[in-house]
């Protein structure tokens, strides 16, 4: 006689059995003291089981993929350094991109590891909470392969000492955490909206582009690794995004204009984040993928253009930016890399000029701006740079309250003016760089009044070392804060011309290349 | 709407005027120079007189611009919160109604920065 043998599970019922059912319903206390932060935002469920991920992937399937690309990722690694790897880079400068993303985008990693564990406990629908959780483990690997994948760099070059104690105190660095931070002390839903939607669905390609093949284009084979490795993930992380929006719009009409309130506001807030990519492509890749403005087209234009045609169907529009980021796509790369060229002598990177045939490359890329407003700032600087007077500003700048960046924006009709913007708020001034800042700030400005903006604090005298006397004789400020920040004046800083990296990786090369 | 939270929240003004030792913030920006990144910011007691910001601070800021031996104080045009001003350099600060965290700016008509780039 035949056995009869039940029908395997298919993959729908499969991830049914595993999501469902977890779920937590209390008999003593009430749910609403159980979960306390999944309704003050005003967003309205009321059918959590309507909640879908379109991977269906259960934790069953995640260990299995996620240790694949684990044991393939470190393999990688592991053959990158014991073959020296990093002298395959076109060049030492290279290196100073991942000295930003190791500072400024690990972190970020890190917290929103923590973050996704958080919302991972605070939603009542099961289906919501294995996302989240699984994310959260993802966050966490990426933040520990990032770290694993540099820290052959870390032996052999200056800047990667530190960049725990950096995060919570170098002027630059409160940009990514102060944007981080802002998302994660919100309410659940609006944290998901500003990860996993504004961040990760519109804006993370523009992330990948330049860092992961620019790591390519540069011959960095083990960040490229861990890019792959990442973005296999990403791509799960952007389903996320978009199913929580398509989930709240559903759920209730009340909940359309508070997201898309959100939406504006985080489009906003990873635009300005996004800000340092923009100088990567075109000013720290010796060997460069695309221009900004050519990503900003092809990965925003036209990719996010498409998305917002298919949430116009909820009542969605497009970001409320949306115009001015057309024109600032020709300014943004050259604005911020100016701004770290003359803070040289703060930052824990090096800076430097471009070339002749690098002016010649932004002019081709930017014929509309880059020749009337930009290259005669650089190249004068190179003149004077020639002369022994490289320009460093020994001045503070003042910072924008809501993005932190230096307020370095021109005006959206007017590239030769500074785009000023100020609101009253009981009885201070607050300043923000941007109709989109100040949008922002005008909204919560509760949130926004305790900004810790690294200027402010320097002079209010917070950032220096336990037992530094400012009113002693010959107090040098900007060496006492770069202690305080552990960035190694002449060392860490300062040109790439004549830098230690710059020596070193020609050494190593020329070693590596003959046997001398 | 001033914040939304899931009960009363006062943010900390982490900046307000107490914490800066008897100094008050003043932002200050020279238009039509983006050679200079972003306008400055600087700690000053209100006490201050303001010509001596313009003689004893500013050119450690701006003077190695070229255009900055050029300047004609007489003809350049001051605004305050993006309106037209006037200040008088020989009182202070406070008396020039500049209270913490104000920001001024001048422009210095004809000069237009590194070969007419506004730079």
């Amino acid at each position: 006689m035949d056995m009869k043998v039940k029908q395997k599970l298919g993959l729908k019922e499969r991830y049914a059995l595993m999501t469902r059912g977890l779920d937590w319903q209390t008999t003593y206390q009430p749910m609403d003291a159980v979960f306390p932060y999944d309704k003050f935002e005003g967003i309205k469920i009321h059918d959590w089981d309507k909640w879908e991920d379109p991977f269906r992937l259960t934790m069953e399937a995640y260990w299995k993929y996620q240790a694949e690309k684990e044991r393939k990722l470190y393999a990688i690694i592991d053959a990158f350094n014991q073959n020296n790897g990093h002298l395959g880079v076109t060049d030492a400068r290279y290196i100073n991109a991942l000295k930003i993303f190791i500072t400024a985008v690990t972190p970020l990693e890190y917290m929103a590891h923590r973050a996704y564990s958080h919302v991972g406990r605070q939603f009542r629908g099961a289906g919501a909470r294995v996302a989240c959780q699984m994310q959260a483990i993802d966050e966490l690997r990426h933040f520990q392969t990032q770290i694993h994948s540099m820290s052959n760099y870390n032996k052999h070059y200056n800047g990667f000492h530190d960049y725990r104690h950096m995060n919570d105190r170098v002027w630059y660095l409160s940009v990514p955490k102060s944007f981080g931070e802002d998302a994660f002390t919100a309410g659940p839903f609006e944290f998901l909206t500003s990860i996993s939607f504004s961040f990760e669905y519109v804006l993370t390609n523009l992330l990948f582009v330049p860092f992961i093949s620019g790591a390519a284009y540069n011959g960095d084979m083990a960040a490229t690794t861990f890019g792959f490795s990442a973005q296999s993930d990403e791509a799960r992380h952007m389903t996320l995004g978009l199913e929580i929006i398509k989930f709240m719009l559903e759920q209730d009409p009340d909940n359309l204009p508070i997201v898309q309130r959100w939406i504006d506001k985080w489009t906003w807030r990873g635009i300005r984040l996004l800000s340092i990519v923009a100088m990567m492509m075109d000013y720290m890749l010796p060997k460069r993928v695309m221009s900004w403005k050519e990503s900003w087209e092809l990965y925003f234009e036209e990719s996010v253009g498409a998305l917002f045609k298919d949430l116009a169907r909820y009542g969605i529009t497009v970001p409320a930016c949306w115009a001015q980021t057309k024109i600032e796509k020709e300014h943004v790369s050259h604005q911020t890399w100016a701004t770290f060229y003359q803070y040289g002598a703060a930052a824990g990177f090096h800076t430097w000029l471009p070339g002749k045939e690098e002016l010649d490359w932004l002019s081709e890329k930017y014929p509309d701006t880059f020749d009337q407003y930009y290259r005669p700032r650089l190249e004068y600087w190179a003149e004077q740079a020639a002369e022994g007077k490289r320009f460093y500003s020994k001045t503070l700048p003042m910072l924008c309250q809501v993005c932190q960046i230096p307020m370095f924006f021109t005006e959206p009709d007017d590239p030769t003016k500074i785009c000023y913007r100020e609101t009253d708020y009981n009885g201070d001034k607050y300043h923000t760089c941007s109709d989109g800042c100040k949008h922002v700030f005008d909204n919560e400005p509760e949130k926004y009044v305790q900004a810790w903006l690294p200027v402010q604090q320097i002079y209010q005298g917070n950032c220096f070392n336990p037992g530094v006397d400012p009113t002693a004789e010959g107090f040098d400020p900007l060496a006492a804060v770069l202690d305080y920040y552990h960035i190694v004046s002449g060392r860490d800083n300062l040109d790439f011309d004549g830098s230690e990296d710059q020596k070193n990786f020609d050494v190593w090369r020329q070693t590596a290349k003959n046997n001398t | 709407m001033t914040v939304i939270a899931i009960k009363p929240y006062v943010g900390e003004v982490r900046d307000r005027v107490e914490n800066f030792h008897g100094n008050q913030l003043l932002f200050i920006g020279w238009e039509d120079h983006l050679f200079f990144a972003s306008p400055y910011a600087f700690p000053f007691p209100p006490a201050m007189r303001f010509g001596d910001v313009l003689e004893q601070v500013l050119p450690g800021t701006y003077g190695v611009h070229p255009d900055w031996s050029k300047v004609d104080w007489d003809q350049a045009q001051w605004f305050k919160s993006g309106q037209p001003w006037v200040p008088d350099v020989n009182k202070s600060l406070a008396e020039n109604g500049l209270k913490h965290k104000d920001v001024i700016r001048f422009r210095t008509p004809g000069l237009t920065g590194i070969k007419g780039s506004f730079s």
